[in-house]
């Protein structure tokens, strides 16, 4: 179907945008990896006392993994958002180019180049001592998961960008998603927290997200969570995707 | 039968920005394989109207048929046969000559993208620059990409939105050249533009856009019957010989401006009544200091349309 056949072309060409400018990948693994080394080696032992028998690393590595993610996001939201000022934009919509190959195509690269993040941050995660007896099942449910949220967040990201009246402004709804990871189970139980704050951590979309791979990762098992962050990663990629092809269709150059 | 044989077939369109009607009701006919220039200055509605043929905008009423199918019902088969070269190069500066002559193929379904984009390469002489990304590339450089990008996939008609604004006069006849050559290809060109002689020199038929109306429509030696003839601006020395030429020269159309002692005096055009003037001028011992002849602009151009059209209303 030439749909598809022109969403790969559109890829093609943000992933090439995205292997010409190296410093943007190292900027996504860096400061994941950094938080890692500086949560696990300075905090580790003090958080260590809460947690019991799980190890540090192997409770945080999850939010780590979200982390990288949600840097990585931001960046599809600069690029479209950079497009709709340059004006290439005006020639792809003169073209028999279906609106959804033209968002997807920014889509599937940055699915494609947040998954290869993650797997440098887990890579370097197994480093520092992340292990972990997760069979095949487990492992394919966690991927699963780590891609839809990724493709979620990337619609939400190409949204933000339509919307968003200067480049360096694109990115800023990332600063939101990185406060939530540490307003969750992410770095600490949620039972540590004030009421409040608890009651915040344990509704919010991160929380059974981050639990359901930790449960993965560690247990074994999918965990009570799952079905809750199927459902927000989902319903946030159904509405993203809803509302950014109705804002690309009426935008006016 | 040939049910269309005009490329475009524009019909009371209308557009409002904001409380602003930019297009009051416009209609023109282009021919096809014929070069149209929709001529106007800036703020005439000329983007606004490329934009509604191109599918980028939506008239708020009226229809505008192009290549047979209609742009607000049928947009994508409009899109099939349509290029669109904007003002600015909308190319690709990350990617390379070549990657956006490919991926525009790609994206066109042609045969053989990588083939298409060496031939281009070629016509447009690029190929020493191919694999170097775009934005190394020189003004001249990313024009000529922008138009070769434009004619991958053989559209039958390529709009050309104000195409030497700002260029110098080589890059400019380059453009003219590219652009006649198109054409004598076969593919049907709608331009906009605010040079008269940019009109002039490539349209078969122009047609003038003011405060969103088509004031004036026919070929260039239609319309040049109706321009003002020759402008000629003399510079005299001082106010008093100002006021004796303003006195002598009673027969004659002009407008003065005391304060650069000038005064632009309306002729025909021929040497002959240029050599009147001046004579007339020297026999009444008026010195002229200065004279210089001014082609007529489009503020000219509307202004004796305008009166034309309130002397035929009265």
């Amino acid at each position: 179907m030439s749909m598809i056949k022109d969403t790969w072309t559109m890829a093609k060409r943000s992933l090439r945008h995205t292997t010409r400018s190296m410093d943007t990948i190292i900027t996504v693994v860096i400061t994941p990896i950094a938080m890692m080394l500086l949560f696990v080696y300075v905090f580790g032992e003090s958080f260590q006392k809460s947690l019991g028998d799980v190890k540090y690393i192997d409770f945080i590595t999850p939010a780590i993994i979200i982390m990288t993610v949600v840097s990585g996001i931001a960046y599809a939201a600069v690029r479209l958002s950079m497009d709709l000022q340059k004006g290439i934009i005006n020639r792809f919509k003169t073209m028999p180019v279906a609106p959804s190959s033209i968002l997807g195509g920014h889509a599937m690269s940055s699915t494609l180049s947040n998954l290869f993040s993650s797997f440098l941050v887990l890579l370097v995660a197994l480093l520092i001592g992340f292990r972990t007896d997760a069979g095949i099942a487990e492992w394919s449910m966690f991927i699963g998961l780590t891609v839809l949220f990724t493709l979620a967040t990337t619609w939400l990201a190409i949204l933000m960008g339509l919307f968003a009246k200067t480049m360096e402004g694109a990115g800023a709804f990332s600063y939101i998603l990185l406060f939530l990871i540490f307003l969750s189970s992410g770095f600490t139980p949620v039972d540590n927290m004030a009421p409040a704050l608890r009651w915040f951590a344990e509704n919010q979309p991160m929380t059974p997200i981050i639990e359901t791979m930790r449960s993965l990762l560690t247990n074994g098992t999918i965990g009570d969570s799952a079905g809750v962050a199927l459902a927000w990663c989902v319903g946030l990629l159904v509405v993203a995707y809803v509302l950014a092809l109705r804002v690309y269709k009426t935008k006016t150059i | 039968m040939e049910k269309y044989t005009a490329a475009i077939t524009v019909d009371q369109l209308r557009k409002s920005y904001k409380k602003v009607d930019v297009l009051k009701g416009v209609s023109f006919s282009v021919e096809k394989g014929s070069i149209f220039a929709l001529l106007g200055s800036n703020g005439a509605g000329k983007t606004t109207t490329i934009n509604i043929l191109t599918t980028l905008l939506n008239a708020d009423s009226g229809t505008a048929i192009v290549d047979g199918s209609d742009v607000a019902k049928d947009a994508t088969n409009v899109r099939k046969h349509i290029s669109l070269t904007g003002q600015f190069a909308a190319v690709d500066d990350i990617l390379t000559g070549r990657e956006n002559l490919e991926m525009i193929g790609d994206l066109r379904h042609v045969a053989n993208p990588a083939e298409t984009a060496a031939k281009l390469l070629d016509q447009f002489d690029l190929q020493d620059a191919a694999d170097r990304r775009v934005a190394t590339y020189s003004g001249g450089m990313r024009r000529r990409l922008d138009i070769a990008m434009s004619l991958i996939g053989s559209p039958s008609i390529i709009f050309f939105d104000e195409p030497t604004t700002g260029l110098d006069p080589q890059s400019r006849n380059s453009m003219w050249e590219t652009i006649k050559s198109l054409a004598d290809n076969g593919t049907t060109i709608f331009l906009t533009t605010q040079y008269l002689e940019e009109a002039d020199q490539l349209a078969d038929k122009i047609a003038i856009l003011n405060k969103g109306k088509i004031v004036a429509e026919g070929t260039p030696a239609a319309l040049k019957k109706l321009l003002p003839h020759g402008q000629v601006e003399l510079k005299f020395q001082n106010e008093k010989q100002l006021a004796a030429a303003i006195k002598l020269l009673t027969s004659y159309q002009t407008t003065q401006d005391e304060e650069s002692l000038s005064l632009a005096v309306t002729t025909d055009g021929t040497v002959a009544q240029l050599t009147q003037l001046l004579t007339k001028l020297e026999s009444a011992h008026i010195e002229v200091t200065e004279f210089t002849q001014k082609a007529p602009t489009l503020d000219d151009v509307f202004l004796k349309i305008v009166n034309d059209n309130k002397e035929k209303k009265s």
